[in-house]
C-alpha cells in the first residue's frame, strides 16, 4: 500500500482531521489534528488495512516560527509473525501532530504501543510536551529538579546546577551559535 | 502465623512456600556503579527475599544532550559525536548518520566507498558482539571466554587502526564516503583474520554457549514473547531472540546489502539441533546465541565484500567532494540501519542552511532497555544481571 493510498483511507475515515499530506517530502508524512490523534492512532494500529504494529520513533520538534511544538511518529507495519520467513516492512508511515507552544498537549499513545512510554517521557523532558493519558510522565534523561526543556529553541542555558558551573554570562549575551 | 506470610512468588500461587523463612519487601538500589549494569544504569528493585517483584530502570547519568549539539554544528562536524554515542559500534553509528544526510541531500557515494562501508560496518558488528558475548560470560561467572573474545577483538581494532588511525571512535565512515582509502595489504590481512576467526566461534560455543551452568543461568530466564517484543519496539538481537526474523539489512536493504547472501539467525526452541534443552524462544540464552550466530553471518558478508571490492577510481576518489559544503534542504528525513544492538535511526530536519534544525537519534539501546520493567519482574535477584546483560545496552547511547 503506497503512501497516497494510506492517505486516502485516512481521509475517508477522518475527513478534516487529516490536515495535510506532504507527498513531495524526502520522507512523506501526514499532519493529523491534535484533538483527533488518539482516534487516528487507534485506527492506525487496529484497522486491518493499516495494522501499524511497530512504533519506531517519536521525535519532538520545535517550530518556533509558527509558535508550535509537535511530535513526529514513525510507524511501520510488519508482515505476520513467523519464525521461518523473513519479515519485511509492509507499510510505513510518518505522522506529524502539532500543538500550541504555550500549552503543549498531545494525547499519549503509550497504551497502544508500549514503546511510546519512554519516547514520550523523553519528549516531555527535553521539549516540555505534556502527554495526557501517559502512565508515568516524569523526566527521564535530565534530573528531576532540572529547570526548563533543553531542546526548545529558546532554551536559556543555566548558569549553574547544584553548584556545578554551567554557561557564563558572556556566553549568554553573545552566543557562539 | 504461617498464614500471614505471602507466597514467595505472587504471580505463581502454586510455588512452594518456605513458611519457616520470614521475608519482607525491601527496595534495593542496584547501580549506577554496579559491575553488571554495564555502565551507569541504576535499577531500583522491589524485592521479597530472593524474589524481585518489580524493577524500575533510572537512566540519564551520561546525558550530554547530543541532539542539541547536532543543531549547532554542520553535519560533517557532527559525525564524531555519533561514534561517541554507541562507542562499541562507532562505524555503524557513523554510517547511520551519513546515510541520513545523504538521503536528505541526494549526495552520491563512490562505489568503492560503499563496499568499504559495509565491510567495516560488519567488522564492527563482530567487534561489538565479541564484547557482548565476552562480558555476558563475565556476568554469569565465566571469566575465560571474556579473555578469548578480547584477544580476537584486539586484532579487529588493529585492522581499524590500520585504516583510519583510531581504535574506538573512528569517524571513518563520513558523509559522502569514507575518510581514507584502505592500506595496501588490507585485503590480505583481513582475509587472514577471517580465516583465523571463523573456527574460534566453535571455541566460544564449547566454552560458554553449551556450558551447563551457563545454560541453567540463562535458559528460560527473562522470556519475552514475539508479540510483546514488537509492542515494546524492540529491535536487533533482542527482537530476533524472540523468534521474529526481522533484520533491516534484509527487510529494507540500505547501502548495498541487497547484493550479499546471508541469513538472519533467530531464537529457536531448545532440544532441537544445536540448541540445548532448557532453552525457550525469547529467553536470555536465545538473545545471546543470536549474537554468536550473527558473527558467522558477518564473516560471510565481509568475504563477499573482499571478493567484489572494486578498484580505486582516481577521478571519483573515496569521498564525495561536496561533503563539507552541502546545504540541507527545507525538508526532513528518517533513516534507520541495523546496528549491532538493533535499529539505529536518525531523524534530521533541515531548514535551507548548512546546519540542521533538528537532529534526533533513535538509539536501539534506549528502546530495548524499556522492556526491563516488563522482563525483570517475578524473577530471582540473580536473574537481573542475566536479563540486563542479554539486552547488551551501551549507556552512552541510552543517555546520549
Amino acid at each position: 500500500m503506497s503512501f497516497e493510498e494510506i492517505c486516502q483511507v485516512l481521509k475517508s475515515q477522518f475527513g478534516d482531521a487529516i490536515e495535510e499530506t506532504a507527498v513531495d517530502s524526502c520522507r512523506p508524512f501526514v499532519v493529523v489534528n491534535g484533538d483527533k490523534w488518539g482516534e487516528v492512532a487507534t485506527f492506525l494500529r487496529d484497522d486491518k488495512r493499516m495494522g501499524f504494529d511497530l512504533l519506531r520513533c517519536i521525535t519532538a520538534i520545535d517550530l518556533l516560527a509558527d509558535d508550535k511544538l509537535g511530535c513526529v511518529y514513525d510507524i511501520a507495519a510488519l508482515s505476520a509473525v513467523s519464525a521461518t520467513n523473513d519479515m519485511s516492512i509492509e507499510r510505513e508511515l510518518a505522522v506529524r501532530v502539532l500543538t500550541d507552544r504555550n500549552n503543549p498537549q498531545i494525547q499519549s499513545v503509550a497504551k497502544l504501543w508500549a514503546a511510546a512510554d519512554w519516547h514520550e517521557r523523553e519528549a516531555f523532558d527535553l521539549m516540555g510536551i505534556d502527554f495526557p493519558g501517559h502512565p508515568n510522565l516524569e523526566r527521564i534523561l535530565c534530573p528531576d529538579d532540572w529547570v526548563g526543556h533543553p531542546l526548545r529553541k529558546d532554551y536559556a542555558h543555566p548558569l549553574e546546577y547544584q553548584g556545578i558551573p554551567g554557561t557564563t554570562e558572556h556566553e549568554l549575551k553573545s552566543p557562539r551559535h | 502465623m504461617a498464614d500471614t506470610i505471602a507466597p514467595i512468588n505472587p504471580a505463581d500461587a502454586s510455588a512452594p512456600r518456605q513458611a519457616d523463612v520470614r521475608t519482607e519487601e525491601m527496595l534495593v538500589n542496584m547501580g549506577p556503579q554496579h559491575p553488571s549494569t554495564h555502565g551507569v544504569l541504576r535499577v531500583v528493585l522491589r524485592t521479597d527475599g530472593e524474589m524481585v517483584l518489580q524493577s524500575v530502570p533510572h537512566i540519564g547519568y551520561l546525558h550530554r544532550c547530543a541532539e542539541k549539539i547536532g543543531e549547532n554544528v554542520a553535519p560533517y562536524q557532527y559525525v564524531p559525536y555519533t561514534d561517541r554515542m554507541d562507542y562499541l559500534a562507532g562505524m555503524n553509528n557513523n554510517q547511520a548518520f551519513a546515510l541520513a544526510i545523504e538521503k536528505l541531500t541526494g549526495l552520491e557515494v563512490p562505489e568503492r566507498a560503499k563496499y568499504i562501508r559495509v565491510m567495516f560496518a560488519e567488522l564492527n558488528r563482530i567487534a561489538s558482539h565479541l564484547v557482548a558475548v565476552g562480558t555476558y560470560g563475565l556476568d554469569m561467572g565465566a571469566f575465560t571466554p571474556f579473555l578469548y573474545c578480547f584477544r580476537e577483538r584486539e586484532m579487529l581494532l588493529d585492522l581499524f587502526e590500520s585504516a583510519c588511525g583510531a581504535r574506538l571512535t573512528y569517524s571513518y565512515i563520513t558523509i559522502g564516503g569514507v575518510t581514507d582509502d584502505l592500506p595496501d595489504n588490507f585485503v590480505d590481512v583481513c582475509s587472514e583474520f577471517l580465516d583465523y576467526f571463523e573456527p574460534k566461534i566453535d571455541d566460544y560455543n564449547n566454552l560458554l554457549s553449551y556450558n551447563h551452568i551457563f545454560v541453567k543461568r540463562t535458559g528460560n530466564v527473562g522470556v519475552i514473547s514475539a508479540e510483546d517484543a514488537i509492542r515494546y519496539g524492540l529491535t536487533g538481537p533482542v527482537l530476533r531472540g524472540s523468534g521474529v526474523k526481522f533484520d533491516l539489512r534484509k527487510a529494507k536493504p540500505y547501502e548495498i546489502y541487497d547484493r550479499f547472501d546471508f541469513d538472519v539467525p533467530v531464537g529457536l526452541p531448545g532440544g532441537t539441533a544445536e540448541i540445548p534443552r532448557g532453552v525457550v524462544v525469547g529467553d536470555c540464552w536465545s538473545r545471546y546465541y543470536v549474537r554468536v550466530k550473527e558473527m558467522i553471518e558477518s564473516v560471510k558478508i565481509i568475504r563477499q565484500c573482499l571478493r567484489d571490492l572494486p578498484d580505486a577510481d582516481e577521478k571519483e576518489g573515496i569521498c564525495n567532494k561536496k561533503c563539507k559544503t552541502v546545504k540541507l534542504p527545507d525538508d526532513e528525513v528518517y533513516m534507520e540501519i541495523e546496528n549491532p544492538r538493533g535499529q539505529l535511526g536518525f531523524y534530521v530536519k533541515g531548514d535551507g542552511s548548512a546546519i540542521p534544525a533538528r537532529v534526533k537519534a533513535r538509539g536501539p539501546s534506549f528502546c530495548n532497555l524499556c522492556v526491563l520493567e516488563y522482563a525483570g519482574k517475578n524473577c530471582l535477584l540473580a536473574d537481573i544481571p542475566a536479563i540486563i546483560g542479554s539486552m547488551d545496552v551501551v549507556m552512552g547511547e541510552v543517555d546520549r
